[in-house]
């Protein structure tokens, strides 16, 4: 059997998808900036992947920009927003961001102070801490929706209201990679000046991103090139994979609750039959409305994270580590953020879900980590 | 340009009746080491190797594979050309243009040497001519036959060969021509330098890899294939062994003192790695250490250790210092790969306070404990060639 939880990191194209992603790479193939009809033909697929993508965050399509990944859409969106300011400024983000955006703001020269919020066991932000760290002077505020390795759900609105309160002059940044079709977000309701977010983690191809930038806020470009996207990513359209992003949303639009609360379900199912199969482990996901509903990250006292993996493997069962200890120099950031207990750092693996897993899978599983985790524990602990 | 590599050989020489086989090799070696290269032809003549080419754009990444080969001591790109006079002049002018271009020099000499005496116009007036030809094109360099910066040389044969740079290479001894080894290859920075040092002699290496998966990565066993393909440009085809040593680490681990654990598996190795070395024809086995490095390193344990095989070890970094061998996986190109953060089999299971002064009664006392002979049968049965 072959069971693939490794959903977060990324996913399997729909067959819908791909056939989308073939057409167009065989019959639509013009480059949308040639002014004949063949580039007019795929301009017009282009914009109609456009507005598939707006809707699943109630944006107008104009708002979105195809970028190449989320890590681009991160980049373009930070350095967008930050670039050419001379004076001192700082930015409020959390200690739990995904590289693509923790590299970005730790690269900022001197003028640009960077303050971070705590998080307390779960991943949850310090709201009264954020108001704190507000002032006169914060330019950017950048907060990760969901997180990719805990998926805690930050609650935006009051992120978003508290900081456009202390400052209403402070852009809000985003990073939606891991709640993008897997949670609500309506631009409307919630005012961030930018949202990334990507293909590949809902079943749509590789080397697609997105940005929602909302009408009105300025980004400066920081690739220079043909004028596509509106200047903010030009080079040529990877066709193909934007049709097959618009393929895979438009699927996401018309299965939404449906897919989330089955991915919840499929989820907290997984929590109680380990919990109550597995004895010294931890959940560290949360269960409630504030965990995303497809990622459960879980720790096991006396395992190795990446040996885990490798005796799932074999099983045919593909999981990820949480923490990154393979390379012994480095510790896990998140994982010290939420102060999870040094018993358990090191055997921690992350579940996610996606739309081809199912509740059939769940036993072989749950009985794969199961004797895993024995057989390891005895060995380690001999 | 050049169109053509005059080989030297090295001790080769010295070999006596043994030569003409290592000639052979040696020509089997540079023909495996160019086997990506289209219309090449290798072939001997009067004593000398020659490299030739219908793709003079390839010459730069012949030249570089070439300098690796062991048994080679010097390398001359050449332009090989009818003994046509007007031609050889242009080809000549051409060369030193060339060399100009690389680097300014003032001062140079045209050396002609006359192999067929059917050749027209004797060696020392052909070198003349030339030079004055050159002086035509280039007029701020000047002739100095006694210590010229660049010298010209222009060898009549049946064909012209004319060069002027000699490049210094690799040396050593060519592949086979020493016997077989089996390199014991960790993954590490030591053991690929200990591998090119033994192949050096004309060694031919084959390797064996010890692992514990799935205690390890899969990506550490794509991590060593590649190490072996370095070296293989260096060594010729390298058969790569690759061994699961878990149970070996079970056993111990149940059994066992932890601080014994290194000693014993290394112990282990060695006598996995003896059965398949003398099951393979292979005389000796290779290991990377180095005196002291690490517990199991030291004099002491190495006695231990290698008590339990009766197969000679070669141990060529023995004196050397760990910024000596970081240096030599630089220049042979193992470093950066070597270096790459996959576990390799030791960091799972080392203890945690490893002996370095392990007393062999009490390891003999410890291995008693274990059926030696069904876990060497056991690792050696999960055998895989990469």
């Amino acid at each position: 059997m072959e069971v693939y939880l490794d959903n977060s990191a990324t996913t399997r194209v729909r067959q819908e998808v791909m056939d989308e992603v073939t057409d167009v790479n065989l019959n639509c193939y013009g480059n949308p900036s040639s002014i004949h009809r063949m580039g007019l033909k795929t301009e017009k697929r282009i914009e109609d992947a456009r507005k598939h993508v707006a809707k699943i965050i109630n944006a107008k399509a104009d708002e979105i920009f195809f970028t190449g990944s989320g890590t681009e859409s991160n980049n373009i969106a930070l350095l967008g927003h930050i670039s050419g300011i001379e004076g001192k400024i700082n930015v409020v983000t959390t200690n739990i961001e995904h590289p693509s955006v923790y590299n970005v703001l730790k690269h900022f020269k001197d003028n640009v102070e960077i303050r971070y919020l705590d998080t307390d066991n779960l991943g949850r932000v310090n709201l009264e801490q954020l108001e704190n760290l507000i002032d006169e002077s914060t330019y950017l505020v950048s907060i990760m929706h969901v997180n990719n390795e805990l998926g805690i759900v930050q609650n935006l609105s009051e992120i978003c209201k508290i900081s456009k309160n202390k400052n209403k002059n402070t852009k809000i940044h985003v990073d939606a990679v891991q709640s993008y079709g897997k949670i609500k977000i309506d631009v409307n309701k919630i005012p961030a000046d930018t949202i990334s977010f990507s293909s590949h983690k809902i079943h749509g191809p590789k080397g697609v991103g997105g940005l929602f930038i909302r009408s009105g806020v300025k980004i400066s470009p920081i690739i220079f090139g043909g004028g596509q996207e509106k200047n903010i990513r030009p080079g040529t359209e990877n066709t193909p994979g934007i049709v097959g992003f618009g393929k895979a949303c438009q699927i996401v639009y018309e299965n939404f609750e449906e897919e989330t609360c089955r991915l919840r379900n499929l989820k907290n199912l997984y929590a109680k039959r380990l919990t109550e199969e597995i004895k010294d482990m931890k959940i560290n996901s949360s269960l409630s409305e504030d965990g995303a509903p497809h990622i459960l990250n879980v720790s096991f006292k006396h395992v190795r994270g990446e040996v885990l993996v490798h005796f799932l493997e074999m099983k045919g069962v593909y999981v990820s580590t949480g923490s990154a200890c393979s390379s012994r120099s480095k510790s896990n950031r998140i994982l010290e953020a939420i102060k999870l207990d040094p018993d358990y750092v090191d055997g921690t693996i992350r579940i996610s879900l996606g739309h081809f897993n199912n509740e059939d899978e769940v036993e072989y599983v749950v009985e794969s980590i199961k004797q895993s985790v024995e057989e390891i524990r005895k060995i380690m602990k001999l | 340009m050049y169109n053509i590599v005059a080989v030297s050989f090295g001790e080769i020489f010295l070999k006596g009746k043994n030569r003409g086989s290592f000639e052979h090799k040696l020509i089997e070696q540079v023909k495996f080491a160019l086997k990506e290269f289209k219309d090449i032809v290798v072939y001997k003549e009067l004593g000398k190797m020659f490299i030739e080419t219908s793709h003079e754009e390839d010459m730069d990444s012949i030249l570089e594979k070439t300098r690796k080969i062991f048994g080679i001591v010097a390398i001359s790109p050449s332009i090989k050309t009818e003994t046509d006079p007007e031609t050889m002049t242009l080809k000549a002018i051409e060369l030193f243009k060339y060399l100009k271009d690389k680097k300014n020099f003032k001062t140079f000499k045209i050396n002609t040497k006359r192999g067929d005496k059917k050749f027209p116009i004797g060696s020392m007036d052909f070198s003349a001519a030339v030079g004055g030809r050159i002086l035509e094109h280039f007029p701020d360099v000047t002739v100095d036959v006694h210590n010229p910066e660049v010298e010209i040389n222009i060898d009549i044969k049946k064909h012209c060969f004319i060069s002027s740079e000699k490049i210094k290479t690799a040396g050593g001894l060519p592949i086979g021509s020493s016997g077989r080894a089996l390199l014991l290859l960790s993954g590490g920075i030591d053991s690929p330098v200990a591998g090119h040092m033994i192949a050096k002699r004309g060694v031919e290496i084959n390797a064996l890899y010890f692992h514990t998966y799935p205690f390890t990565s899969e990506r550490a066993n794509e991590k060593v294939k590649h190490l072996k393909e370095i070296l293989e440009e260096y060594c010729g085809n390298i058969k790569l062994y690759s061994i699961n040593i878990l149970e070996v680490h079970k056993a111990i681990k149940e059994f066992c003192r932890e601080e014994e654990t290194t000693i014993l598996a290394r112990r282990f190795m060695m006598r996995i790695a003896e059965r398949i070395a003398s099951n393979n024809n292979m005389d000796m086995l290779i290991t990377g250490e180095s005196l002291g490095q690490v517990a199991s390193q030291t004099m002491k344990s190495m006695a231990v250790i290698e008590e339990a095989i009766q197969m000679p070890i070669l141990k060529p970094l023995i004196g050397m210092d760990k910024t000596e061998i970081m240096e030599r996986a630089r220049e042979i190109n193992t470093f950066e790969t070597s270096i790459l953060p996959y576990d390799d089999c030791c960091s799972v299971f080392a203890p945690k306070h490893p002996l370095i002064n392990p007393k062999l009664e009490s390891i003999k006392n410890s291995e008693s404990k274990l059926d030696i002979e069904q876990l060497i049968e056991m690792a050696i049965s999960t055998i895989e060639i990469l």
